[in-house]
C-alpha cells in the first residue's frame, strides 16, 4: 500500500517532468538549430523565421494531439470496423450485428428504454432546475438553497444508487420498513412494495436518481442566464402591467432560450451514455436495461466485441446531431479558419 | 424587524418559500439518511429507520438458556439465574414469552410456566430467574423469546468495519492512486495545446478546434474495446499487465483532454491582446509568453478544470473497470461500492458506511471549491 502510494507520487513527478522536458527541451532545439544571427542575410533570417514559426505551433500541440488520435479519434474508426466483425474480430461479417440488433428482444427494450429516459429526465431536470433558480433567486436564503441542491452532482451514480437504494429498500409486507418510501406508503395506509422489480416503474425510480443529480446543473446554468436578462426590458413589462407569469413566459423564456436548449443537451448526451445507475440497481433485470449496460455486457460478459461495438455505434448515432449541431456553432463564432 | 418581514410576506412570497423548502429537503435528506443511518449501531439500522434514531427500538429477539448443570440448589428449590443483557447495554424488555407466537404474553416482572417444568421470571432490566422444585435434567436449553427496547447508539464502529475488513480502506487509496496523476498531467498538455489553439496562427487551426469541439460529445464507449484490444497487444507483445495504473492514467488524460482544451483555450482567447503583444515587441518567445503571463493568469480555468477531472475521474467506475479491472487489490471505490451492493445487498451498516467514505472526498472538494467549479460549469457547456 504504502509502495503504491510512493508509485503515484513518482509518476506523477516523472509525468509531469516530461511533459516539461518536452515543451522545454523541444522549444529549445527549435531555437538552437534555427537561429536566426545579426550575420545572416535578410532573406536567411526571414526564411529561418518563418520555419519556426511554422513549426512552433505543433510542438506545442503535438502531446495532446498524439493522445487525441490514439485514445479518440482511432477507436471510433476501430469501433465501426469491429462492428462489422464476428464477435472474435476474426471474419467479415457485414451488417449481420445490426440485424442482429433489431431482432433481439433485449436490445429493442433497452432502445425503449433509452428513449422513455430521453423524454423523461432531460425534460424534467430542466424544467425543475429553471423552477429552482427563479424561486432561489428572489429569497435571501436561495444561495444556500442552490448550494444543497447543487450538491448531489459531486456524488458518483454509484454512490448515489446506495443512497436511493436506501430510499427505495423494502422489508416484507409486515415488518417495520427502513426505507423512507415505504415508511410513507405504509404510513399513509398503502402497502409496501419492492418498487425496483416492479416493471416500468422501476425505471421511473431509476430515473429520479439521474434527476436528483442533474437538477443542480441546470439550476446554475440557468440561474447565470436569468441575471443576464435586461432590467429594462422587465421593468417596462411591469409598467405595460405584466404579471409575474406573464413576464416569466412571455419575456424571460424566450431570452434564455438558447441557454435552455444547451442545458438540455448536455443532460441528453449524459443519459445516453448513463451505465452506473443501472448496474448497480438492478444490473439490467426487471425491464430496467439501457444501451450503455447492455454494451457493458456484450464486452464483458457476453465477451463479444462485434456486437459490443455495434451497441456503441448506435450510441454514438444518437449523440451525432447534437455534435454537429455544436460544431456548427462554434464554427459560426471563430470560423473555420 | 421579524414583523417588518411578515408584513412584507404576501402568499405568492409564503408560497415560494415553502416550495423551496420542500425542494430543499427532497435534495438534502437522501444524503442525510445515509450519514445518520452510517453511524448507528447496525442492529438498529436494520430494524427501523434512521428517522427514529434518536427514539427506543424495538426488536424481537430469542435467548437459549442455559443447561442444567448451571442450576444452584438453594432452600430445597432448584434455580437457574442469568442475565439477557450485556452489562450496560442499556437495554430493557418489553415483554417475553415461551414461543415465538405468544412473545407479548407476559409484561416484565411477570412469572410463567416453562413448557418443561418450574416457573420463570423475567425484570427489565433482562436478569431472569428460572425455578423449580425438582431437579433440571435437561441437556439442552429452551429458548425464551422476547422483545428488546434498545436504546439510540451511535459510534464509528461501522466505519473501522468497513476500513478494515471490506476492502474500503485499500480501495480510498486505490481511488486517490488513480486521480492525482489522472488530474494533473492532463492540465499541462492541454495548456500548451489550448495556449497554440488560441495566440499562434497556423492552417488547419479552425479544423483542430471544430474536432475538439465535436470529441467533447463522443461517448466513451466508442474507445473502450478497440483499446482494450490495444492494451491487450501490448501486454501481449511486452510481456506486461493490460490493466495497470500507467494504462488508466493515459486514459483518463486522453478522456479528459477535450474538455480541457475547449475550457482553458475559451479562458486564454479572452486574455488581453495588448499584453501578448508588447511581450512579443520585447522580444519574448511564445514559450516564455506562454510560461510568464498566460500560465499564471488562467489560473482560474485551470482550477475550473482540476476540479472536474477530479470529481469525474474519483466518480467514475466505467474507465476503471475496464481498464484497472476488478480484482481485490486495484478495486477503486466506486468499484468497491458496487460490489459491496452485490454481495453485501442487505448489510446497510456496511453499504451506508461505504458509501459515505467514497462521497466525503468529492464533497469536501466541492464545497470548498465551489466558486470555480460554478465558473468552470459555464464555461464548459458549449454556446
Amino acid at each position: 500500500m504504502f509502495e503504491q502510494v510512493i508509485s503515484a507520487a513518482i509518476t506523477v513527478i516523472i509525468g509531469v517532468g516530461a511533459a516539461l522536458a518536452y515543451f522545454w527541451g523541444s522549444n529549445w532545439l527549435l531555437d538552437r538549430f534555427l537561429l536566426t544571427g545579426p550575420d545572416d542575410s535578410a532573406q536567411k533570417s526571414l526564411r529561418r523565421d518563418r520555419a519556426r514559426s511554422t513549426i512552433r505551433p505543433w510542438l506545442f500541440l503535438l502531446p495532446a494531439l498524439l493522445f487525441l488520435s490514439i485514445f479518440l479519434v482511432y477507436p471510433v474508426f476501430e469501433t465501426i470496423r469491429l462492428s462489422l466483425m464476428d464477435s472474435g474480430s476474426k471474419n467479415f461479417i457485414g451488417l449481420s450485428n445490426y440485424i442482429w440488433a433489431f431482432q433481439d428482444p433485449a436490445f429493442l427494450q433497452s432502445i425503449t428504454n433509452n428513449i422513455i429516459w430521453l423524454i423523461i429526465v432531460p425534460a424534467v431536470a430542466t424544467a425543475l432546475g429553471l423552477l429552482i433558480a427563479v424561486i432561489a433567486d428572489r429569497l435571501w436564503w436561495g444561495n444556500i438553497a442552490k448550494s444543497l441542491i447543487f450538491m448531489p452532482m459531486a456524488i458518483s451514480f454509484v454512490g448515489a444508487s446506495v443512497i436511493w437504494k436506501f430510499i427505495y429498500d423494502y422489508r416484507g409486507v409486515d415488518t417495520d420498513q427502513i426505507g423512507i418510501l415505504n415508511a410513507i406508503v405504509q404510513g399513509l395506509g398503502g402497502t409496501a412494495q419492492a418498487w425496483i422489480t416492479l416493471p416500468v416503474w422501476n425505471s421511473v425510480f431509476l430515473m429520479i436518481i439521474m434527476i436528483w443529480i442533474e437538477v443542480g446543473f441546470a439550476m446554475v446554468i440557468l440561474s447565470a442566464a436569468l441575471r443576464g436578462v435586461s432590467e429594462e426590458t422587465l421593468e417596462a413589462a411591469r409598467i405595460d402591467g405584466a404579471n409575474d407569469i406573464q413576464i416569466f413566459f412571455g419575456i424571460m423564456i424566450p431570452q434564455i432560450m438558447p441557454t435552455i436548449i444547451v442545458v438540455w443537451t448536455t443532460i441528453t448526451i449524459k443519459v445516453l451514455k448513463v451505465f452506473d445507475i443501472i448496474l448497480a440497481m438492478t444490473n439490467g433485470q426487471w425491464d430496467t436495461q439501457v444501451l450503455a449496460n447492455l454494451m457493458f455486457d456484450w464486452m464483458f460478459r457476453g465477451s463479444d466485441f462485434g456486437r459490443g461495438s455495434t451497441i456503441a455505434i448506435i450510441i454514438m448515432l444518437a449523440v451525432m446531431p447534437i455534435m454537429i449541431w455544436n460544431i456548427r456553432q462554434s464554427n459560426k463564432e471563430e470560423g473555420t479558419k | 424587524m421579524i414583523v417588518k418581514a411578515l408584513k412584507k410576506m404576501t402568499w405568492g412570497r409564503a408560497a415560494a418559500h415553502a416550495l423551496l423548502l420542500f425542494l430543499v429537503l427532497i435534495w438534502t435528506l437522501p444524503t442525510v439518511g445515509l450519514m445518520i443511518s452510517s453511524l448507528r449501531d447496525k442492529d438498529q439500522l436494520s430494524v427501523s429507520g434512521w428517522w427514529s434514531a434518536l427514539t427506543l427500538t424495538e426488536r424481537n429477539e430469542v435467548a437459549r438458556l442455559p443447561k442444567a448443570d448451571k442450576q444452584l440448589e438453594e432452600n430445597g428449590q432448584f434455580i437457574i439465574r442469568g442475565e439477557l443483557f450485556e452489562a450496560g447495554s442499556g437495554r430493557t424488555v418489553i415483554s417475553f414469552g415461551t414461543s415465538a407466537n405468544s412473545i407479548g404474553q407476559a409484561k416484565p416482572g411477570d412469572i410463567i410456566p416453562m413448557r418443561d417444568n418450574g416457573n420463570i421470571s423475567l425484570s427489565e432490566n433482562g436478569s431472569y430467574e428460572w425455578v423449580s422444585n425438582e431437579k433440571f435434567t435437561h441437556t439442552r436449553g429452551p429458548r425464551l423469546f422476547y422483545e428488546a427496547g434498545i436504546p439510540p447508539s451511535f459510534s464509528l464502529d461501522n466505519y473501522f468495519e468497513v476500513m478494515q475488513s471490506q476492502g474500503i480502506g485499500r480501495s480510498f487509496i486505490n481511488s486517490f492512486t488513480v486521480t492525482i496523476p489522472a488530474t494533473i498531467i492532463p492540465i499541462l498538455i492541454a495548456a500548451f495545446a489550448a495556449y497554440a489553439l488560441a495566440w499562434m496562427s497556423f492552417p488547419g487551426r479552425g479544423w483542430i478546434v471544430a474536432i475538439v469541439v465535436g470529441l467533447l460529445v463522443v461517448p466513451l464507449q466508442m474507445s473502450l474495446i478497440p483499446l482494450l484490444r490495444m492494451y491487450n497487444t501490448i501486454a501481449n507483445i511486452t510481456g506486461g499487465q493490460a490493466k495497470s495504473y500507467l494504462g488508466i492514467w493515459m486514459a483518463h488524460t486522453a478522456f479528459g483532454l477535450p474538455l480541457a482544451i475547449y475550457l482553458l483555450r475559451n479562458y486564454m482567447v479572452g486574455l488581453p491582446r495588448e499584453i501578448m503583444e508588447s511581450a512579443r515587441i520585447d522580444g519574448a518567445s511564445h514559450f516564455k509568453i506562454f510560461t510568464t503571463i498566460v500560465l499564471p493568469l488562467s489560473f482560474p480555468a485551470l482550477a475550473s478544470f482540476a476540479i472536474f477531472q477530479f470529481l469525474w475521474v474519483w466518480n467514475d467506475l466505467l474507465v476503471a473497470t475496464v481498464f484497472l479491472g476488478n480484482t481485490d487489490s486495484t478495486l477503486v471505490l466506486t468499484g468497491r461500492l458496487r460490489e459491496l451492493l452485490g454481495s453485501r445487498g442487505n448489510n446497510w451498516e456496511i453499504l451506508t458506511s461505504g458509501a459515505f467514505v467514497s462521497i466525503i472526498v468529492p464533497l469536501i472538494v466541492f464545497f470548498s471549491l465551489q466558486r470555480y467549479f460554478v465558473r468552470g460549469l459555464l464555461a464548459g457547456s458549449v454556446k
